[in-house]
């Protein structure tokens, strides 16, 4: 940590803000030089153009783990007898490809392969969380690094950055599938018949945008709140021996329970981007 | 909520994260599952196959035991009748050998009574011959009576 926090609300600050990098705006004492941002407000006059370096080295290194360790077994996958970890791999590849089966409609070469990446790359961000709060920002602090947020899935420049890239494809795949016309005629010809074209492509519209917005907000915000009752859970271990053994028991306790939400987001995300790409792709009447 | 170029950088990883997985993860695992489900079918259907093989196999094993066992009394029962008949033959021969070596002996018999008779008879000749010539009294020329000699031994 770049300082010893001194009050409560000082501490929780320091641990929802990214290690930002960015240009220093006009009127900064370094302006227009590039550098970390030292709070969470300067972060913010950097403007568009700064990376959250934490978040995307972090989510960087799970997803090259999720493809280096499903590479691995891929490439010496057996017909014979699986080794255990071949064994978990097709447990999971089996698990995602019957959600697929279960919940796509259509035959789309991508859907699955995208489902496996969003499930275990989600998941695998969504477990940063349960590494007690303060311990890979003391360590990235020993190192010289000011700030740092250890859970990707708690920034939502990372759930938008995947929603966004499924909103994509939804529109991609609604336009190839039932041609511009057919995507534009769905937005605006339903529920109500033709002459109410503009109130159909207000529902509509507003149904198809919040598709996107839903998916990441849903998972950023679960990840906020659980890693928010990680940070005052934590808080508890400043108080007396009595606070911080309590203290000790709520964080085992809520982390027990956040396995379960961790998991939930992750298939919540995997199903709803499944669902999404099935309606894209099937005509409706 | 600071929304930054974050966003693009987690956008373009995400795609080549899927590119990568959709290109040299998920077919190879894929596939193996495939061959593997394959494999096992047939693995499934050999053992099948192996266990009607054994049934019919069992059956048969029971059928040509049945069958041996009866041939092997029938057998025995030939075997006994066919002993029994040795028997009778055995008997029966041992019966005629009997009555042939008793008649053989009896033959036997037969012919030293007749030489016997026959030494006697010359002996008794002799002796006649000796007291007719004791009773006569006078010798009698052997050559000149021989016919009547003869005569007298045939009539003995």
């Amino acid at each position: 940590m770049s300082a010893a926090p001194e009050s409560s609300s000082e501490y929780i600050k320091h641990h929802l803000t990214n290690l930002t990098f960015g240009r220093f705006p006009a009127g900064h004492e370094h302006a227009g030089q590039w550098g970390f941002a030292h709070s969470m407000k300067e972060a913010g006059e950097m403007g568009f153009w700064a990376i959250n370096v934490d978040s995307m080295v972090i989510s960087l290194l799970l997803g090259l783990l999720f493809l280096w360790l499903f590479r691995h077994v891929a490439r010496r996958a057996t017909t014979g007898v699986p080794s255990g970890l071949q064994n978990f791999v097709e447990w999971v590849v089996e698990f995602i490809d019957n959600s697929v089966r279960g919940s796509f409609s259509g035959r789309n070469p991508l859907v699955a392969p995208l489902s496996l990446t969003i499930f275990i790359w989600v998941l695998l961000m969504n477990i940063m969380d349960l590494i007690p709060v303060d311990w890979l920002p003391w360590l990235a602090g020993m190192a010289g690094v000011g700030h740092l947020k250890v859970v990707p899935s708690n920034d939502p420049n990372i759930t938008f950055g995947l929603s966004l890239t499924v909103f994509a494809l939804v529109l991609y795949y609604s336009i190839k599938i039932k041609g511009l016309g057919g995507f534009l005629g769905e937005l605006a010809f339903q529920p109500f018949p033709k002459w109410m074209a503009p109130v159909n492509l207000l529902l509509e519209g507003v149904s198809l945008v919040s598709k996107p917005i839903s998916l990441s907000l849903r998972l950023f915000g679960n990840m906020y709140a659980g890693e928010m009752i990680f940070i005052l859970i934590a808080l508890m271990y400043g108080g007396n021996l009595a606070l911080a053994g309590f203290g000790g028991l709520l964080q085992l306790g809520w982390a027990i329970f956040h396995i379960l939400i961790i998991l939930l987001q992750a298939f919540i995300f995997m199903t709803l981007t499944i669902v999404y790409l099935d309606m894209a792709s099937q005509e409706h009447h | 909520m600071n929304f930054n170029a974050t966003l693009i950088g987690q956008s373009i990883t995400f795609v080549a994260f899927v590119w990568f997985c959709m290109r040299f993860v998920w077919p190879p695992i894929m596939t193996a599952l495939a061959e593997r489900k394959e494999k096992i079918a047939e693995g499934l259907a050999a053992a099948d196959r192996g266990r009607h093989e054994q049934e019919l196999g069992q059956k048969r094993a029971l059928e040509i035991m049945h069958e041996a066992k009866q041939r092997a009394a029938e057998i025995i029962s030939r075997a006994e009748k066919r002993g029994a008949e040795i028997v009778e033959e055995a008997k029966t021969e041992a019966v005629e050998e009997g009555n042939r070596l008793k008649a053989a002996a009896q033959a036997e018999i037969e012919q030293e009574v007749n030489r016997a008779r026959e030494a006697l008879r010359g002996q008794v000749v002799e002796i006649a011959t000796a007291g007719a010539g004791r009773i006569l009294k006078r010798e009698l020329d052997a050559t000149a009576n021989d016919e009547l000699i003869k005569d007298l031994v045939a009539r003995i």
